[in-house]
């Protein structure tokens, strides 16, 4: 589904804050691959992601999205497919907005372009949209009506990972989605992340600082160091693996001590 | 209160409430829901005002309106086209355009700073001929209009509820989002400021029917203006749906007009009208922030009540 060719990203080239956030990383993600990617900060996840989603181009390399070369594709147009989701729950829906105009937004990745410009939120969208809400089984389907800025952070992520998805996308990246969450919200933005990919069969990258998450979430587990990809395990192999052998295996791949506090106390 | 207001004074605050509001709504659009500080507004203003009156002037009163529009539109275009494309800060990208377009009102009225229409057909002279009755002919300007930014009013917030409006709101409001969602910033900024740009233009064709005359300087301190009545109207209305807030806008502007009424009739002289809508302006941005502050310090001066005995809890 995603093919990246030895892309490699330098921030600031040419001064002393040079740096190599990207390189050279090749990746091959099949179709309804769900992997996790750990790694310190730093490592060059989150300016994976931001690769993916044309944020910024890539120095060199290509990024082929089923199929399709969107190496030089803009970044508005690249997100019809790709669903992102950071961190911070506030960065992905309009707080100044109804929940339904958010949703409407979402929804207008389905339409294609201009007819649909001065058409209205119809009817039969807003039963769409209030079903969909009844499966967050959070309440929100009786507030369709009221902004977004008044949704508690859980809520609010849990409505972008339904927006984000809502239309299907080739491929879902989630940044730390549930890492600003208390962890019964986030227990429970995780359990609809897992069961929303597994019911569509969606393509997904997700980075994560909890190593337990890291091999129990998905079929696949990436580690990254450096801008590199330095450890790739899926199948049998990464069954067998337990936490302990993920943190030793961050030692040899990366060949040095794991001074990271984050990815120890995650365990 | 009988003495402030006659019936004239109420008359004309209504009329003007309802012309300037016209720009009240365009910065609704730039400023409140694109978050984007739109300096052109007092050039492109004096644009619509003069191209309306030239327009007018060649015989055609009703063509004056969509010319002015059309005219906005332009500036408006070359605004965004600035700050998207050409990346200049938006602030500097509206100043730009607001000193280029002093010149280009000038040309547009035959370098000449000011003209004027009398003698000529208007929406207003045309529709005085319709009826002879003491209430028409009292009442004909208000309804007209009324009519313009009721219908403008309407459409503009049928707009902001369309797909593409949604999207312009969304721009204003998020910024990552918009980056994440399938909308284009570049897209929705420009449409954003032609269609501001637009009712700018026409409150200035508007205006140059109505007071039978284009002046080159017409255009300062709406930007100023227009604020205010922008700001008293969201003061007055506060949260709701779009339509409820394009009205605010409206009744914002109106009320702007009134306070302005009063002060000229408690003989604050008309050199210093600008003095005071900076005064109103000031007053009105800062009024809700007071007013939270006010609310703390009744909060703070008030004895601390805890529940309950113990008052090592309490800390």
């Amino acid at each position: 589904m995603l093919t990246l060719k030895k892309i490699s990203k330098t921030f600031n080239p040419g001064t002393v804050n040079e740096k190599k956030a990207l390189d050279r990383v090749s990746l091959e993600l099949a179709d309804g691959d769900f992997a996790t990617i750990v790694g310190s900060n730093g490592a060059g996840k989150s300016t994976l992601f931001n690769a993916i989603t044309g944020a910024f181009y890539v120095d060199e390399g290509r990024i082929i999205l089923a199929g399709e070369d969107i190496t030089y594709r803009k970044e508005y147009i690249r997100s019809k497919e790709i669903g992102h989701l950071f961190q911070d729950p506030l960065k992905g829906t309009a707080p100044h907005m109804t929940i339904e105009e958010n949703m409407a937004l979402a929804y207008l990745r389905a339409s294609t372009a201009s007819h649909a410009f001065f058409s209205r939120i119809s009817g039969k969208e807003k039963q769409m949209f209030r079903e969909q809400l009844a499966q967050l089984d959070m309440g929100l389907e009786d507030r369709m009506k009221q902004p977004v800025g008044l949704l508690s952070g859980g809520q609010r992520q849990a409505l972008t990972l339904l927006m984000a998805t809502m239309v299907t996308p080739k491929i879902l990246l989630l940044d730390e989605h549930t890492a600003a969450l208390d962890p019964a919200t986030a227990e429970k933005v995780l359990d609809l992340t897992r069961r929303i990919i597994a019911e569509r069969k969606i393509t997904c990258l997700m980075v994560t600082h909890n190593m337990h998450q890291a091999l129990e979430l998905g079929n696949r587990t990436l580690m990254m160091d450096g801008g590199n990809i330095v450890f790739d395990v899926q199948g049998e192999e990464r069954d067998r693996l337990t936490i302990d052998d993920l943190l030793r295996q961050f030692q040899d791949s990366a060949g040095k001590r794991l001074d990271n506090d984050r990815i120890l106390l995650s365990k | 209160m009988g003495s402030i207001f006659t019936l004239s004074i109420v008359q004309s605050a209504l009329e003007l409430g309802c012309i300037y509001s016209l720009v009240a709504l365009a910065l609704f659009i730039s400023f409140s829901i694109l978050n984007i500080a739109d300096l052109s507004t007092d050039g492109c203003f004096t644009l619509g005002c003069s191209v309306g009156a030239i327009v007018t002037i060649s015989g055609h009163p009703f063509l004056a309106f969509p010319a002015a529009m059309a005219a906005g539109i332009c500036s408006g275009f070359v605004t965004a086209f600035l700050q998207t494309r050409m990346g200049v800060p938006s602030i500097l990208a509206g100043i730009i355009v607001n000193t280029g377009l002093y010149t280009v009102n000038i040309a547009v009225m035959g370098f000449s700073s000011n003209v004027n229409l009398f003698g000529c057909d208007t929406l207003f002279s045309l529709a005085k001929n319709v009826s002879d009755a003491s209430w028409y002919t009292n009442w004909y300007k208000i309804m007209i209009v009324a009519l313009i930014v009721l219908v403008i009013g309407v459409i503009l917030s049928w707009f902001l509820n369309t797909r593409l409006g949604l999207s312009i709101r969304a721009t204003g409001d998020n910024e990552h989002m918009v980056r994440a969602s399938s909308i284009n910033p570049v897209f929705t900024i420009t449409v954003g400021l032609c269609v501001a740009n637009s009712l700018t233009a026409l409150s200035g064709a508007v205006l140059a029917q109505y007071q039978k005359s284009c002046d080159i300087n017409l255009g300062t301190g709406m930007v100023t203006i227009a604020l205010a009545s922008l700001i008293i109207g969201e003061t007055l209305i506060g949260k709701g749906g779009m339509f409820k807030k394009v009205v605010g806008v409206i009744l914002g502007s109106c009320l702007y007009r009134f306070i302005v009424a009063i002060a000229l009739r408690m003989s604050v002289p008309a050199e210093c009208l600008k003095l005071v809508s900076a005064l109103i302006v000031a007053f009105a941005i800062a009024f809700p922030y007071l007013k939270g502050k006010a609310a703390f310090y009744k909060v703070r001066r008030m004895p601390v009540r805890i529940d309950g005995e113990d008052g090592e809890d309490a800390c």
